[in-house]
């Protein structure tokens, strides 16, 4: 049996998006810009997908929705802008972003920190949430943007998008959210809240890999990133990914009208799972599951190194993730577990599992199964739970 | 960089079957108690490194015979990944039979060797050599513990990068005797920093007295300090304060590169007779030979040119004065 328990990193794509983009390859190739039957064509899917797209962040008309290659494009799109348009200018030197944001957020701060931006890097609670009052803390008359995530990627937390909204349009600055692990799990709609920019994924949302898109509210438009043909009203240039777009566009169609069930059915066998997972002893998991996006679980399990079980899962056909050590190549620990100062021998422990619609009850049994044996093996290994004589002077303590 | 790195891939693809095998089912995992020590006729050695907060931590359990020092029974416990396990179950193996004196002279290159499949690709990703290196430390710790010695004894030199075993006199020998300037050129030819990178500058997996960096930077102030050195009593020294025979070669030097070739083409040459002070003046004699001895340029256009080439090289205040 193989079972996908990683869909916070990408989704199966749904078979329905998977029809719909299939002529778009073979049949109607033509370019959208071009002035013959072969573009024409591929007008109306387009157009119908783009109102689907709309549709789901509830954006109106006026507003702009560019399609872009994929997150991390959208991400630097609104970093560098603003940083044009704002720091070179002299007019405002300083971003707010979490310090649990997505590499692609962090690592354009990074960047633009080394042209000479100022920014401020938010902590999270202990909760693993970022705390609203905080944002309206650090905000100066420097600020140019605030960028928060809407869910964070490792522990599911959803954080107070809404009041950060609100605290930036009164302070007037730029508020942008990666929504990327939002769309389909949590409602998100750009008009009750006061969102400038938004930046989504098709494929974590059971679309294509390589399409995304950035939000810009009416009057908040950005320069382009990308120069060239002026596809995209000229935002963004590069010949339409047709196909693509048209996933998207199913795909958020599909994942709209699947949210009641994500938030209710997923939702409950997430929590099943987890309340068995958290029968194991010494397991832990970070953030209250009310304040989770229904999908997901970051758990520890003591004495067990997260590569460790990933192995073991991975042994028996299950998909898993961790961000701690060894498993990725930077070998850092899991830099949710550091922020939100779990005990520092758990901070390479921490497994995430994360559901979609497509996870079935008995994925989740046999996954339950798998994980028991697993730790049990793994403890058996682990030089945390071993035996020591008397008076032995543990030297695995205080390091 | 190049196709390889434009992918990556998944670590556990580059494992050797053996690192694979050992995860999957440990050899040597398991614990030895007093009663077992005891048994056997011999010491119980329990010895730890690591912690679970850096992501190792091992656990080495050694039985010795007190009489022999061999080492009779050889087991571990180990938090980490897959790599941490099979290394430290190959290290638990090679110690066994072994005695405490040979058991310390195990590295971690040892240690990652014998989990190779075959001999030339190694058994482990780069960035998991730091993985045996934890074998390798918790033997000496324990060889510590049963002598009653300082773990720093054991140490015969100063290692910066711990995965490829490099000292620090290595080091410092190929970076001057090479006159290298980057990590990359260091990792070329010692292998250091090729692997779990830690030792390249602060911020790794872990922490260190010394980094590569480090040792660029010394090297590199070194060089500005010995060119200044130089200088201090050289050719960029300033030409009034030279000694009459730094005069004379520093003169030499700007006929030799600038000027003689000028006079050969046309068959003629010159040499320097003395440099005397006058004044603020400095006059330096010379002598035209061949074809220049006689020209009539030699006393106008060609004594110009050398002496505005020597003024611009070296003093505004030199006159060159045929003889």
């Amino acid at each position: 049996m193989k079972i996908y328990l990683d869909n916070n990193a990408t989704t199966i794509v749904d078979p329905y998006v998977f029809d719909e983009m299939e002529p778009f390859f073979v049949q109607k190739y033509g370019n959208p810009n071009s002035l013959h039957y072969f573009a024409s064509e591929t007008h109306a899917p387009l157009k119908e997908a783009m109102q689907k797209i709309y549709a789901g962040i509830h954006a109106p008309e006026e507003d702009s929705v560019v399609i872009t290659s994929c997150a991390t494009e959208s991400n630097n799109w609104v970093f560098k802008s603003i940083y044009n348009e704002y720091v070179i200018t002299g007019k405002k030197n300083h971003i707010i972003i979490s310090e649990v944001e997505h590499p692609s957020i962090i690592a354009t701060a990074k960047y633009l920190e080394n042209l000479g931006c100022n920014v401020t890097y938010l902590p999270i609670n202990h909760e693993g949430i970022i705390e609203a009052d905080m944002v309206r803390d650090y905000i100066t008359d420097k600020t140019a943007l605030v960028s928060i995530m809407w869910a964070n990627n490792e522990t599911g937390a959803i954080f107070p998008v809404q009041e950060i909204g609100d605290i930036c349009a009164e302070k007037d600055v730029l508020f942008h959210t990666d929504a990327v692990q939002a769309i389909g799990k949590t409602p998100v709609d750009v008009q009750s809240f006061n969102v400038d920019y938004l930046t989504m994924s098709a494929h974590k949302f059971h679309g294509p890999k390589g399409v995304g898109a950035l939000y810009m509210k009416k009057g908040k438009e950005l320069t382009p990133l990308l120069h060239g043909g002026s596809q995209m009203g000229g935002y963004r240039s590069g010949t339409l990914n047709v196909a693509g777009i048209v996933g998207m566009g199913k795909a958020m169609e599909q994942a709209i009208d699947a949210l009641d069930f994500e938030m209710s059915d997923i939702r409950e066998l997430r929590d099943h799972f987890e309340e068995e997972l958290l029968k194991i002893p010494d397991t832990f998991v970070v953030t209250p599951r009310e304040k989770r996006t229904p999908n997901t679980i970051l758990i520890s399990f003591r004495g067990i190194e997260g590569e460790s079980m990933l192995w073991d899962l991975n042994r028996s056909g299950i998909a898993a993730s961790t961000g701690s050590a060894c498993a990725s190549e930077d070998l850092e620990s899991n830099p949710v577990m550091e922020a939100i100062g779990a005990e520092a021998d758990l901070a390479h422990t921490a497994i995430r599992f994360s559901l979609s619609r497509y996870t079935t009850e008995e994925e989740i049994e046999f996954t339950l199964a798998v994980v028991k044996e697993a730790v049990d093996r793994l403890r058996g290994i682990s030089s945390s739970y071993a035996y020591a004589p008397e008076g032995h002077e543990s030297g695995l303590e205080a390091h | 960089m190049g196709m390889d790195s434009l992918i990556g891939g998944t670590i556990w693809d580059e494992y050797s079957q053996k690192v694979t095998d050992l995860m999957n089912n440990p050899k040597n995992m398991g614990e030895i108690t007093e009663d077992q020590a005891k048994t056997m006729g011999a010491k119980l050695i329990v010895a730890d490194f690591g912690a679970e907060s850096c992501g190792d931590a091992v656990r080495l359990y050694w039985a010795v015979d007190p009489k022999t020092d061999r080492i009779l029974e050889s087991k571990f416990k180990s938090f980490g990944c897959g790599t941490a396990i099979a290394s430290s179950d190959t290290m638990a193996e090679l110690c066994r039979g072994k005695t405490v004196d040979e058991a310390v002279k195990i590295t971690n290159i040892d240690v990652e060797h014998a989990m190779r499949d075959n001999p030339d690709t190694p058994a482990v990703p780069p960035q998991k050599m730091h993985c045996s290196v934890m074998a390798y430390d918790v033997i000496k710790k324990a060889a510590a513990q049963y002598k009653g010695v300082d773990i720093e004894s054991f140490e015969q030199e100063f290692i910066v990068c711990e995965c490829a075993r490099v000292s620090l006199s290595t080091l410092r020998e190929v970076i001057r005797l090479n006159e290298l300037t980057t990590v990359e050129q260091i990792t070329d030819y010692t292998k250091a920093g090729a692997f779990c990178k830690s030792c390249i500058r602060p911020g790794g997996h872990e922490e260190k007295d010394i980094y590569l960096v480090d040792l660029l930077e010394e090297y590199e102030k070194e060089k500005i300090s010995k060119a200044a050195d130089a200088s201090a009593s050289g050719a960029d020294a300033s030409f009034a304060e030279m000694t009459l025979v730094q005069k004379i070669k520093a003169v030499d030097k700007v006929v030799d590169d600038n000027i003689r070739q000028m006079l050969v083409m046309d068959g003629g040459d010159m040499e320097i007779l003395d440099i005397k002070e006058n004044g603020v003046n400095i006059d330096i004699y010379i002598r035209y030979l061949g074809a220049c001895s006689g020209c009539a340029s030699s006393a106008t256009g060609t004594l110009f040119a050398i002496e505005n080439i020597l003024k611009e090289k070296l003093d505004q205040n030199i006159r060159v004065l045929p003889i």
